[in-house]
């Protein structure tokens, strides 16, 4: 038999699976509320302070907020894809975190246990398919719900991450020309041995970096909710914790794109000037974890920073941006990178 | 019978089943939605078969993009049964004829295979992507130089046929 997995293999991946799920939800819960704090001391405000010491129930309090929410599912949508939609964007946020390598690897029982899902050798393609399908979510619900602003508010959104795909994707191939492999944990070790790729690629690290903020629709790009044109784009019609999925699945798709930003050009878990090595493995392993959590944090901030303080684009003013900017850069990235690496390696 | 077998047979009755769902449904939407089922069956024998590169370019592709844009066109063009233009005897004839005879080649391209190994399994590694493009760019380079040629003008095609527009409209 082709696919006899071990037990014990099983049962690891299983536990590392339900982990990772749901350190991802317990950082985007506390995600919501960093982001309410940061706007507040942004704009001089305290900020939610009442649940719990420091407000730091709050998010307890949304949640159960919205679960107890009266849910209203409009007469005339198709009533499954209303369902259907925001199922699909909760599942493809999560989906992401399969192939990232979020430490070395820890002994544990005698195991040596590697800290990712599932090292395939098509890592950077899982991640941007994955990134390709989340439009449906937002689509499906927005057709479903058969109102005006939802869909003009999901066919926004579809427009605008098939144009900044395109970007996110000719920056990836300058990375995968240096880098010369497609698997997340191989980067990661190059990048320990060598130097960052954020050193190698600022250009295309740039392009990424807006392409992300696009993908997961946060401001200064949020048009597809865009609240005072759209009364809230392709989640109008959403209630209780239907609502609840599309806003909670963009804060898993910032802590996801953090993670992969971080290990793509920020080294994942590697500390700089710090040889790991020598250290016994399980103890490397945390301190590689805690790195890439802070390189983490350090991004979804940075995600809060720009949407507290860039306004939002205009729809032709963002298509400009796309089409007529990102797209020659990026080739024109790609075009150099090459060059370089052809003319170094004669 | 092995799990293998099982996931294709599951596979294949996944693909199918989608596939009759989408030439039947009434409503494009779900035509679209059904279609992408397929794809994804489709990139599940890819996974069988050793070819993980082709697999997850399909979705990216096929399931990504283009179905996206599908869904985008039919969503704006909001088609219902109503706006549905009546297709005309003619046209449905020319439809059954040629849908005949493409059965018809299917029928006798299978007719030459050997039924007893349809399905092998991760045989060779020829869908990885390190041995793919050493074929790709060793042994069919001007194939695959003049396709991209061919994409490219594509391409420009299409951008000529969008600007012919909007100069019309300024006229």
């Amino acid at each position: 038999m082709l696919l006899t997995v071990d037990l014990a293999l099983l049962l690891e991946k299983l536990i590392l699976v339900i982990v990772v799920v749901f350190t991802s939800l317990g950082i985007a819960m506390y995600t919501t509320f960093a982001e309410r704090k940061v706007a507040a001391i942004l704009q001089d405000r305290r900020g939610p302070n009442r649940a719990g010491p420091f407000g730091l129930l709050q998010p307890l309090a949304d949640g159960m907020k919205l679960f107890f929410k009266e849910e209203i599912i409009p007469n005339f949508s198709s009533k499954f894809l209303f369902i259907l939609g925001p199922a699909l964007a909760m599942l493809t946020a999560c989906m992401t975190s399969a192939v990232i390598p979020w430490g070395d690897k820890v002994e544990l029982f005698g195991r040596t246990i590697s800290l990712q899902i599932a090292d395939v050798n098509i890592g950077v393609l899982y991640v941007f398919g994955v990134v390709s399908l989340g439009v449906y979510g937002i689509m499906i619900g927005a057709w479903a719900s058969n109102n005006k602003f939802s869909l003009m508010g999901g066919l926004r959104a579809a427009s605008q991450i098939i144009s900044y795909e395109l970007a996110m994707g000719i920056s990836l191939i300058a990375l995968l020309m240096i880098t010369g492999t497609l698997s997340l944990k191989e980067m990661v070790v190059q990048q320990q041995h060598g130097y960052w790729n954020i050193v190698l690629q600022p250009l295309g690290f740039l392009i990424f970096l807006v392409c992300a903020f696009a993908e997961c629709n946060r401001t200064p790009f949020d048009l597809p909710e865009a609240e005072n044109e759209l009364i809230g784009g392709y989640h109008t019609e959403y209630s209780s914790m239907k609502l609840g999925f599309y806003l909670f699945s963009e804060y898993i798709n910032m802590f996801v794109s953090s993670v992969v930003m971080a290990t793509l050009f920020f080294g994942g878990y590697d500390v700089p000037w710090f040889d790991e090595s020598t250290l016994a493995p399980n103890i490397a392993a945390i301190i590689g974890v805690t790195a890439l959590m802070i390189k983490v944090v350090a991004f979804i901030f940075l995600f809060m920073w720009v949407r507290w303080t860039i306004p939002r684009f205009r729809y032709d003013q963002l298509m400009h941006l796309g089409w007529r900017i990102l797209i020659p850069l990026a080739l024109f990235n790609m075009l150099a990178t090459g060059g370089v690496i052809l003319y170094f390696n004669k | 019978m092995n799990i293998t077998t099982i996931i294709f047979i599951l596979l294949s009755v996944m693909a199918l089943g989608s596939a009759i769902m989408m030439i039947t449904s009434k409503s494009p939407v779900h035509s679209v939605l059904w279609l992408i089922i397929v794809f994804f069956a489709i990139s599940g024998h890819y996974i069988l078969l050793n070819a993980q590169f082709l697999a997850i370019v399909n979705i990216i592709v096929y399931a990504g993009a283009i179905m996206v844009l599908f869904l985008f066109v039919v969503m704006l063009m909001n088609l219902n049964a109503e706006t549905e233009p009546i297709k005309n005897y003619r046209l449905q004839l020319v439809g059954v004829v040629s849908g005949c005879s493409l059965l018809l080649i299917i029928i006798m391209a299978l007719n030459r295979l050997d039924v007893e190994n349809v399905v092998e399994m991760k045989v060779g590694d020829g869908g990885l992507i390190k041995v793919l493009g050493m074929t790709l760019f060793k042994n069919y380079v001007l194939p695959f130089e003049i396709s991209s040629v061919l994409f490219l003008s594509a391409m420009i095609g299409a951008v000529v046929i969008g600007k012919k527009d909007m100069i019309a409209d300024k006229k």
